[in-house]
């Protein structure tokens, strides 16, 4: 059994011009220890869906429906007491910005040992020994000082080496790392990957990770997930995405990225274009989401929506044409 | 050859830090010190780097935003740096911007046909009323941008599109350099293509020259004629792209380029994983900047600073490495 | 979920047509004029409508059945609330429903004076001392030497210095508040030229003065909006002080805190006479204030923050 079986998962939001549809029907699982990236661009709902995990969308505006389930139980029919249990101990997060993530008037140390003594229930001494050995886990020297230290006397890598030790403390079963690296500069972002996949051996938690960054999801997913204005377009594993994408956005998305290295093998090229607009998630989409700015579509896309298709060994891609054009060709 | 579109000598810009409420002394921050390169008419040049290694600093240097500690900027054979504010004005409509982000970098009380018609008015541009409305529909139908957007304000607009009215502005003074200080950083990947492929076909279009102020190095690659690795304020390696891609010479440039996730997965790479972060620019460390995380560093890096050297036609190097390997090979 | 639905029959074999999903919230109905004013920015709509009523019964005062708010009638002291005087009358014998009414001309003539005067004034300071550093300086010491005066203190000193009207209220209250003015737009004008806008229209070879004119002075319209409004409360509140202990307006002229002065010997017997003025003003400031706060949120929720 999975570990995180999500269906039909629905995030809305109440704003004065309408209902945002941040997130509609979406469907995923995550295996035991397996790493499963979410990709997509700004307001396609990856990182709604990824709070909606969480239940820390503010209800009133927001709205989460469908279901969650963990263990093999709903997360969205949990009390707010069983869900804070949850948070931070079974299910932990990495956010994108770790100096507003910390405390900035507690000691490092003070917070991986507040995680441990709320949900692990240490005392002060254990929890402090275990705060010095996370630190050792993610790589930051002289622990014993830097607990002591706060999070503005750490520069932006070793706060976000901080915050994964702070994710970790309680040994979590699914890690949600959102953007982790984005903020960071690309020496520390290899810094900062090395130890996520390193970690990733170890600990053994299950990780999602919600990036737009293609060649941070090439580096460690397992299996990638795309979404597209608040919807699952297409999920495969890592590699059979990347060498055939079937969705035409997903192709779009790969063909909009220059390749490091491509100028010398003479492969440089005009970059693809994916012309127009996301479209406006406060009205009711008829049809496909992606019809709008698809060269393929046709009036059938425009009247009916795809639903999600096998199109190949753990390939599923919601396009009406996707399979049928790879069959031809 | 003719003489370079942009020529800039020895640059330095250290800003003052206040050390503490009524404290006089204050520190320096050395954010650009001792920059020199050239850019032909026509050429893009790239100044790449992390965070905080100067970059942008030299870009506002180039548009005089500020005053420069010391160094000079020449414009077609003219110094800029310390210009007369009228002579200047003329300058400042041969070298123009476009900024990283798209909702800052307009003003929201304005229209997009106010917006476009600034610079045009204020280095007298247009010859009529007639002549302005012209330049301005023209500009939009450059940026691929619709004419009945004109009397629309920047809110109404995708951060894509509010980047074609911020290149639509520099192009409005018809300049030979646009500065893009992270012109396409903030942008989402769809997007961003779209924005790449424009400023290049402009490019082309009116022989612009660029100077490319970015990080993300797979764009730099894919934009460039050279590239200006910058590291602590300084220049570390400048050379063409194939030779920067192919062949990096600095260590830094190395790790630097390594370090790019690719977008392919099980692709064989051994990144160089640097140590530590990048020092501060307050205390920049002593001799070579790069010698506190530098794989290869020995006694003398501690000590003594490299100087930008040639390596090759047309790569010049800062590493005391590169100078053991000109002279052994020489 | 009824306009759009599908009829699974007509997509062809072999299509996969998304699962239908419910709507989860309630749909939005977006309203306009007032009804919708009122559920988007409630605290702009009831403010502005208190406000709006005030101002209309210090504009009517004359044709809301007062009588001569100044007029004394001995033999009619001190009367209790009636049909004949709603409010009571006062120790001369005056309608208390007319002063105060009529007081109201005076509490919203400051106020908004006092809200213009300063704002203008803090404007140009604050302007000035955010593009001249040499100038910054001086005018801010001295700004910070008049906020080390209590406004209230630095209004009562200058009000000691000239005779008692409206006219010199105005000028005091003013001359006390617009250090804080000034502060604020100083802070605006210095974040403002951070702005990229400002650096690309230094770029395109705009004037210093243009600058100001057209990219920073209609940025800093919105916070000082929201400042002004706070200010008109205070000022309000200044006023009604300073006639309270006899340094405000003339005794002869009604104002709340000159008719509160009055009643305050009798407060604990006559109690109406000193709380139909400071309902008044509750209500005023009140208003001013929701008006101040709605417009902070509906203005700029950022700004809503860092204020």
């Amino acid at each position: 059994m999975a570990l995180l079986e999500v269906e039909n998962l629905q995030t809305h939001f109440r704003t004065p011009s309408g209902i945002n549809r941040a997130v509609e029907g979406v469907s995923f699982h995550v295996n035991e220890g397996e790493t499963l990236a979410i990709v997509g661009e700004s307001g396609c709902g990856k990182s709604v869906t990824s709070m909606s995990l969480m239940r820390l969308i503010p209800e009133p505006p927001g709205r989460i429906a469908g279901s969650i389930r963990f263990a093999g139980k709903d997360l969205l029919q949990m009390s707010d007491r069983e869900m804070r249990a949850i948070r931070g101990n079974d299910i932990s997060m990495i956010f994108q910005e770790p100096m507003t993530s910390l405390n900035p008037v507690l000691t490092v140390g003070r917070q991986i040992r507040e995680t441990l003594m709320i949900h692990q229930g240490l005392d002060k001494q254990a929890a402090e020994a275990h705060a010095i050995e996370m630190l050792i886990l993610v790589g930051i020297p002289e622990p014993k000082r830097r607990v002591r230290e706060y999070p503005h006397q750490l520069s932006g890598g070793m706060r976000q080496r901080v915050m994964i030790a702070i994710a970790l403390a309680c040994n979590p079963k699914l890690l949600i790392a959102d953007e982790p690296t984005t903020a960071l500069d690309v020496t520390i972002q290899a810094q900062i990957l090395k130890l996520m996949l390193d970690l990733k051996h170890r600990v053994g938690a299950a990780i999602i990770l919600i990036t737009h960054d293609l060649g941070v999801v090439a580096e460690i997913a397992e299996r990638v997930m795309v979404m597209y204005a608040g919807r699952k377009v297409e999920e495969a594993p890592v590699a059979e995405l990347f060498r055939s994408p079937r969705h035409p956005y997903t192709q779009g998305l790969l063909g909009a990225v220059p390749r490091l290295g491509s100028s010398l093998t003479g492969t440089a090229r005009r970059l693809a274009e994916i012309p127009g607009q996301v479209p406006d998630l406060r009205k009711p989409i008829v049809g496909c989401v992606f019809a709008g700015r698809c060269a393929l579509a046709t009036d059938l896309c425009r009247q009916y929506a795809p639903g999600l298709e096998e199109k190949g060994p753990r390939h599923v891609a919601a396009c009406h044409y996707a399979a049928k054009g790879a069959v031809a060709a | 050859m003719s003489p370079p579109l942009l020529q800039v000598n020895d640059l330095k810009k250290h800003f003052p830090v206040k050390k503490g409420l009524f404290s006089r002394k204050s520190e320096w921050v050395y954010a650009v010190d001792g920059v020199s390169f050239e850019i032909a008419r026509g050429e893009t040049l790239s100044l790449v780097g992390e965070s905080g290694c100067g970059k942008s600093t030299v870009g506002r240097a180039i548009l005089r935003l500020f005053d420069i500690t010391s160094g000079q900027v020449i414009l077609d054979g003219q110094r800029i740096d310390d210009a007369h504010p009228s002579t200047m004005r003329q300058m400042r409509r041969r070298v123009q911007v476009v900024f990283q982000d798209p909702f800052s970098s307009l003003n929201p009380r304005m229209r997009v046909r106010d917006i476009l018609a600034e610079p045009i008015r204020n280095f007298g541009l247009a010859k009529s009323a007639i002549d302005l409305e012209t330049r301005v529909t023209a500009l939009m139908d450059t940026v691929r941008l619709p004419r009945e957007a004109l009397n629309r304000r920047p809110h109404e607009f995708s951060g894509g599109q509010r980047q074609r009215i911020g290149i639509a502005r520099a192009l409005a003074a018809e300049p030979e350099l646009i500065v893009c200080d992270e012109a396409v950083s903030a942008l989402d990947v769809s997007v961003k293509a779209q924005i790449v492929n424009l400023l290049q076909d402009l490019q082309r279009e009116f022989g612009l020259a660029l100077l490319f102020i970015s990080h993300d190095l797979a764009i730099v690659e894919h934009m460039t004629h050279r590239v200006a690795v910058m590291y602590l304020g300084k220049i570390v390696e400048v050379a063409p792209r194939y030779e920067i891609f192919a062949a990096p010479k600095h260590p830094y440039t190395k790790a630097l380029l390594s370090a790019v996730p690719l977008p392919e997965p099980g692709a064989q790479r051994n990144p160089i994983i640097l140590k530590g972060d990048v020092p501060s620019p307050i205390n920049p460390p002593s001799g070579c900047r790069f010698h506190t995380r530098c794989p290869l560093v020995f006694d003398r890096c501690r000590t003594e600073e490299p100087t930008l050297r040639a390596a090759g036609p047309e790569q010049w190097v800062a590493c005391h490495l590169e100078e053991g390997a000109a002279v052994a090979s020489g | 979920m009824t306009d759009t639905t599908v009829n699974p029959q007509a997509l062809p074999a072999g299509f996969v047509l998304a699962p239908q999903l419910p709507e989860i919230l309630r749909p939005v109905t977006i309203r306009r004029g007032f009804v919708g004013l009122l559920r988007g920015h409630p605290t702009v709509a009831i403010g502005g409508t208190l406000l709006l009523l005030l101002v209309l019964i210090a504009i009517f005062a004359p044709y809301l059945g007062t009588v001569d708010p100044t007029a004394l009638a001995p033999a009619k002291r001190t009367r209790a609330p009636s049909a004949l005087y709603w409010f009571g009358t006062d120790v001369l014998g005056r309608d208390i429903y007319s002063r105060v009414l009529f007081g109201a001309r005076v509490s919203l003539t400051v106020g908004l004076s006092v809200a213009i005067f300063a704002s203008a004034a803090g404007l140009a300071i604050g302007i000035v001392s955010g593009f001249i550093r040499w100038a910054d300086g001086i005018l801010m010491r001295f700004m910070d030497g008049l906020m080390s005066i209590p406004p209230i203190l630095l209004a009562i000193a200058l009000m000691a210095l000239t005779r008692g009207s409206v006219g010199n209220v105005i000028l005091a209250i003013t001359v006390a508040e617009i250090p804080r003015v000034s502060r604020l737009v100083r802070s605006v004008v210095l974040s403002l030229r951070e702005q990229p806008y400002v650096d690309a229209a230094v770029a395109c070879g705009t004037r210093t003065p243009m600058i100001i004119l057209r990219h920073i002075l209609p940025n800093t319209l919105a916070p000082m909006l929201i400042q002004a409004t706070y200010i008109c409360a205070s000022a309000m509140i200044t006023e009604a002080i300073l006639s309270f202990i006899g340094a405000g307006t003339p005794p002869t002229i009604p104002s709340w805190g000159n008719i509160m002065a009055e009643g305050r010997a009798l407060w604990q017997v006559k109690p109406y006479i000193v709380f139909f003025p400071a309902a008044f003003l509750s209500v005023t400031v009140l208003a001013v204030n929701l008006l101040g706060d709605g417009l902070r949120d509906a203005l700029d929720p950022r700004m809503a923050k860092s204020l």
